[in-house]
């Protein structure tokens, strides 16, 4: 069986932040919603969990700094201890200051790439990628809200949709997938 | 409006009571002469446990060293450091209760100046904690003139017979002498109390006449220069105030470092006395975003804090350089605990409890944090004034906790007072509505 789903394009990002408030009131499911720019609070309006990124940063943090510590120790103390400035002391915890710039470069380095790594992996983009924007005015100046009618009437859902100030809505057959 | 209960009112009466006559215990005791410290020091000693013999097994080493260059050096040195003591206990508390205030007055400076629309809610806060820049900028004033006149021993280079002879001295004494240090004093304190009359005069005169936001665009005017007077004369104060306790020792970045600690305090207070009003129904207004982004400051600037203590540790470390690591050794071999103690209060601490965005929202961990900042930034004031008047003899003793305790009453006493003389709400500024609104 072809499910349905419906496109409203909205050309505001103010009226698409009510029009989702005013969709969600009637406990219709929203699958997407496609947006030129990120819209602030647009995730708290669709009820998206907080996202977990700022937990993985915290964790991608505590490995750049161990790398740091393992690999200053390792070139600095036990592979090839040199005298600078008068420090040879064969002691990480003695030296340490002199390492803090690296223990904090590491840090920040491995928080913030691995950190856009894994926000690409979480959105599915990646080279080659081909766009999912099923309407490509989203990458312009239109928002597009993409609601499922579940078992609902479709055309109260679309005279809803009117109402909420969508300059176009479109009602979409979708194919069942074959894999 | 908001009125001072009478609670809260006896308790700061009774902490400045208390601190007064913890005080004057302090400054009594303080030995009159050799003889004393001697007697002191023996029946330190006598108290006997694992304490006292290691403070004996000390103390022999170096008077063996002592008594063999003649007599009673050392015991002569102990009495200035023990007769120091109560002045310098006195002068980091005033100085970091006032700085609480100075650092509050920079940030609602810069509030008007960027034209922040999220903290116009909080704008009577902080003209209440700047009301102790008045009483407070006047005792400081006073403990200033009293060591830059050499009644105290506080500042050596205000010494004539220790500047005699000392080539670093002389060729500081254009600049290190007291009658240009009171000056200075005075200009520094005079043109801070200047800004903070005319920008709480405005602020009032705003929520009487906001019609065309006159007043409102003569604060922003004021405050912009004042941020220009402010970065000089707060540079320039911290050398005269504080790094010209080591006259011989100097740092590039002491101005910053001495503004990153007081901007925390300040912020950190602002903090406070906000969820103290709200928990008491006051400041309805203020909703968890405000606290939220005042939570984010202290989180920001106690790193920030610790970038430039660190710039300066670690340059000096690693450069070796004998007339600048003394003071970092003084600090490492007499100060340890209070030296580090004061890293992990002040960074670490920090750091890991207020990292987390939720957390910033709970009120009893901000409150929580808050304090541990403030007696943090408090021993960094301690570490920077007692190495250099007190030495090895410090210890946290009846004048530390007296003098806190005196001028923590006396600025909450002011603070909460002048609370209660304008309405809460700065209710003329134009960015108002945005500040309710705040949401993050």
């Amino acid at each position: 069986m072809a499910s349905k789903v419906i496109h409203a394009l909205y050309i505001d990002d103010d009226v698409l932040m009510d029009a989702v408030k005013k969709v969600r009131a009637e406990h219709y499911h929203i699958e997407e919603v496609f947006c030129p720019f990120p819209v602030h609070g647009l995730d708290k309006a669709m009820g998206i969990p907080h996202t977990r990124l700022a937990i993985t940063s915290f964790m991608y943090g505590c490995v750049g700094l161990t790398v740091a510590v393992l690999m200053m120790n390792y070139i600095m103390i036990e592979d090839w201890p040199q005298n600078i400035g008068g420090k040879p002391s064969f002691s990480y915890i003695e030296n340490m200051p002199a390492f803090v710039p690296i223990m904090f470069e590491l840090t920040v380095f491995f928080a913030a790439h691995l950190m856009v790594i894994t926000f690409y992996m979480r959105s599915r983009l990646w080279p080659f990628k081909k766009a999912e924007n099923p309407d490509v005015r989203t990458t312009d100046d239109h928002f597009l809200m993409e609601v499922d009618p579940g078992n609902q009437d479709v055309d109260t859902l679309t005279s809803l949709l009117g109402d909420t100030g969508a300059v176009e809505i479109k009602v979409i057959d979708k194919e069942e997938d074959n894999h | 409006m908001y009125t001072l209960s009478n609670r809260l009112r006896l308790f700061s009466i009774i902490l400045m009571v208390v601190g007064l006559v913890g005080l004057i215990i302090g400054f009594a005791q303080r030995p009159g002469s050799i003889e004393e410290v001697k007697e002191m020091m023996a029946a330190h000693d006598a108290h006997g446990g694992g304490h006292g013999e290691a403070q004996t097994a000390d103390h022999g080493e170096s008077h063996g060293k002592e008594d063999a260059h003649g007599g009673d050096a050392h015991y002569e040195h102990v009495l200035h450091q023990l007769q120091n003591k109560p002045w310098a206990s006195l002068y980091a508390a005033a100085f970091f209760f006032f700085m609480i205030a100075l650092g509050v007055l920079a940030f609602y400076a810069i509030q008007f100046a960027s034209q922040a629309g999220w903290s116009p809610v909080l704008f009577r806060v902080m003209e209440a904690i700047t009301a102790y820049l008045v009483p407070g900028g006047l005792i400081l004033f006073v403990i200033l003139a009293l060591s830059g006149f050499h009644v105290n021993h506080l500042f050596v280079w205000a010494d004539p017979e220790k500047v005699l002879g000392d080539k670093l001295l002389e060729g500081k004494a254009g600049w290190l002498n007291g009658t240009g240090f009171i000056i200075r004093a005075a200009i520094f304190l005079g043109g801070w109390l200047l800004y903070r009359h005319f920008a709480v005069k405005y602020s009032r005169k705003q929520d009487e006449e906001p019609t065309g936001n006159k007043w409102y665009k003569k604060s922003f005017k004021i405050s912009a220069g004042f941020l220009v007077f402010f970065i000089y004369t707060e540079s320039m104060m911290s050398w005269d105030w504080i790094m010209s306790f080591d006259p011989h020792w100097f740092s590039t970045l002491f101005g910053w470092y001495v503004f990153a600690s007081l901007f925390v305090s300040g912020i950190t207070t602002i903090a406070l006395i906000t969820i103290y009003l709200k928990s008491k129904g006051y400041l309805d207004f203020v909703n968890n975003s405000h606290i939220h982004d005042l939570a984010k400051f202290m989180f920001g600037i106690s790193i920030f804090w610790t970038y430039l203590w660190f710039s300066q540790f670690m340059l000096i470390w690693y450069s070796n350089i004998p007339e600048e690591v003394t003071y970092f050794i003084t600090r490492i071999e007499d100060y340890k605990l209070p030296f580090f103690g004061m890293l992990v209060l002040n960074f670490i601490f920090p750091l890991l409890v207020l990292m987390n965005s939720d957390f910033k929202r709970v009120n009893w961990f901000v409150v929580m944090a808050g304090i541990v900042i403030l007696c943090g930034h408090y021993i960094d004031v301690f570490n920077m004034i007692m190495p250099a008047t007190v030495g090895e003899s410090w210890f946290i003793g009846i004048s530390e906790i007296s003098a806190v305790l005196l001028f923590l009453g006396l600025f909450i006493f002011v603070v909460f007072r002048a609370l209660t003389k304008a309405p809460l709400l700065a209710k003329g500024n134009p960015y108002l509505e945005e500040s309710k609104h705040f949401h993050y």
